[in-house]
């Protein structure tokens, strides 16, 4: 037998533990919500002391004082069904039409590119010659074929928001791995079996991406429709309101319409979570 | 033992032989490689073969065509005395990662090739073989639970109940646990063998290790590179079931030796 001597001393007074603090630097260890509210007050105090100096024009910059009576003065119109609620209606009505115009259309073509050699090989090089162009400076002709009304817009809306959807869409069905196709080939799973049972649930991740992406292009699509195509949305109240000088409205009606473009990108935020379950949550705007 | 689940699958006695190849040769026409040449298998009703051989050898392209995923060029590949043209449910796979959908639970994982083959209700009536495969392999009360929860080890224990679910004349390993670290491989190599004698399956086992070959195999394929062939078939006259103990004994390194030795020279050519 071998006699073991344990290392425990004996005397209670030799006894030190190796305890030490291990540093955090400060800046990694502000809470959000301080951190938050700091830099809110920092931009609010620099735009308030820029402006207050005289450093710039009250014409190219407001006050925020003046910023926080205009949006006021808008949300006392939208809540009592003013004619800002009746643009604002028209722009969310364009962005809702432009953003299910666009996951049809890029959803299928994203099938089409994802699933087959024949997309891949043919229509595939024509999406990213489109792609590559300035979208918006299709405007002028969507107008010319659908006139002044919310229809021009809608088409800009989508024809901008569906290309992510195609490319996100084709992404994700390539995300199956080998394993996953054989395991599918060796029960016997026809094409359509694997591209519903499998491939589709595997890309979501990617579709949910190329959505976002698209909820953010919806947005921009509608309104520089309506800068360019006229009509009687939001995009239309602010270059009205630009063209007046009155830069306290062009900035409260931004602040407004970014509630808008926020809202459609939480509802597809919300329903990821819910449809991708499985999918842990990643830090970043376009990824989460 | 559940008798429900461990019945005899192929229908023959033991020993007799199930899957036959017959001087099978594969060459890819594209860059004109022979991938196999003249190889000629006999698999018998419970036993467990395994092949072993330096990458090139040809052994994914031998699993392949076993599968029913690719033709062979010449020869004759048949399963229970039908010619394999293409996948068969009577043929089980489990590859070297789990494969489980994230978006489905553990049973649903298990009842897959069902639903695939049969269709949704088929797949609801197979839940309670399902459940009794789980048990069969230590993963009862892991039912509804998703893979995202299961480590390496379950996983790959819930992808055997996959493969079972059909009742597979044969099964098809590639490279099983490989992806485990070496406790867990060796854990899940003995309950391999476990599940194996409880249902006489008929398993066929790709690796590149020689220590697992030995301890898992009756009958061990030597294969060798350009072209892909057999050099020899060792038997492991070990007794069973076999033990990690087993793993020390003289015997066992007369085995490994052996092959290694194989595999050495075929390295030099």
């Amino acid at each position: 037998m071998t006699e073991y001597q344990t290392n425990a001393p004996t005397d209670a007074e030799t006894i030190q533990d190796t305890v030490w603090e291990q540093e955090i630097a400060f800046i990694d260890s502000v809470p959000r919500w301080i951190a938050m509210t700091f830099v809110f007050v920092v931009f609010i105090g620099t735009w308030q002391l820029v402006t207050s100096f005289g450093l710039v024009s009250p014409i190219i910059l407001p006050t925020p004082m003046e910023t926080l009576k205009d949006m006021i003065f808008v949300g006392q119109n939208l809540a009592t069904g003013g004619y800002m609620l009746v643009s604002l209606w028209i722009t969310i009505q364009e962005v809702i039409y432009g953003f299910a115009l666009a996951i049809a259309i890029g959803f299928s073509l994203g099938v089409l590119v994802g699933e087959t050699a024949f997309g891949e090989k043919a229509v595939m090089p024509y999406l990213v010659a489109i792609d590559t162009m300035p979208k918006v400076a299709f405007a002028p002709l969507f107008v010319a074929w659908l006139g002044f009304g919310i229809e021009s817009k809608v088409a800009l809306a989508a024809f901008i928001a569906t290309f992510p959807i195609v490319v996100g869409t084709a992404a994700g069905l390539h995300a199956a791995d080998e394993n996953a196709r054989m395991l599918f080939k060796t029960m016997g799973a026809s094409r359509m079996q694997t591209l519903i049972k499998m491939k589709l649930p595997t890309g979501l991740p990617q579709i949910f991406t190329g959505l976002k992406i698209g909820a953010v292009g919806v947005m921009a699509g509608a309104i520089t429709g309506e800068f360019l195509g006229g009509g009687k949305g939001f995009g239309e109240l602010i270059r009205v309101a630009a063209s007046q000088l009155n830069t306290p409205r062009v900035f409260s009606l931004i602040l407004y319409l970014s509630v808008v473009g926020l809202v459609l990108y939480l509802i597809v935020q919300w329903t990821q979570r819910r449809v991708v379950f499985w999918q842990k949550e990643t830090v970043g705007s376009y990824d989460g | 033992m559940n008798t429900a689940v461990a019945h005899d699958y192929s229908g023959a006695p033991l020993g007799a032989p199930v899957y036959e190849l017959t001087q099978v040769s594969k060459t890819y026409a594209r860059n004109r490689v022979v991938a196999l040449e003249n190889v000629s298998l006999t698999l018998r009703k419970g036993s467990f073969t395994s092949v072993i051989g330096s990458s090139g050898c040809g052994k994914s392209t031998l699993l392949k065509i076993m599968a029913g995923l690719i033709p062979p060029t010449k020869g004759r590949v048949i399963l229970q005395n039908q010619p394999v043209k293409g996948p068969r449910r009577d043929i089980g796979m489990m590859f070297q990662q789990a494969t489980l959908f994230p978006w489905k639970t553990a049973v649903e994982n298990i009842v897959l090739p069902i639903e695939i083959r049969d269709g949704k209700a088929a797949a609801k009536k197979a839940m309670d073989k399902a459940h009794e495969l789980l048990e069969i392999v230590g993963l009862k009360g892991f039912e509804n639970v998703y893979p995202n929860e299961l480590s390496g080890g379950m996983a790959q224990r819930a992808s055997i109940c996959r493969m079972l679910i059909t009742e597979p004349a044969v099964l098809l390993l590639d490279e099983p646990f490989s992806a485990l670290d070496e406790l867990s491989r060796d854990m899940m190599n003995m309950e391999l063998q476990r599940i194996c004698r409880e249902q006489d399956a008929t398993a066929f086992l790709v690796t590149h290790s020689i220590q697992e070959a030995v301890i898992l195999s009756d009958d061990i394929v030597v294969m060798k590179p350009r072209p892909g062939r057999i050099a020899e078939v060792v038997s492991v006259d070990l007794p069973r079931p076999r033990t990690l103990e087993m793993m020390t004994t003289p015997k066992f390194g007369e085995i490994v030796d052996h092959i290694r030795g194989m595999l050495d020279k075929g390295e030099d050519m």
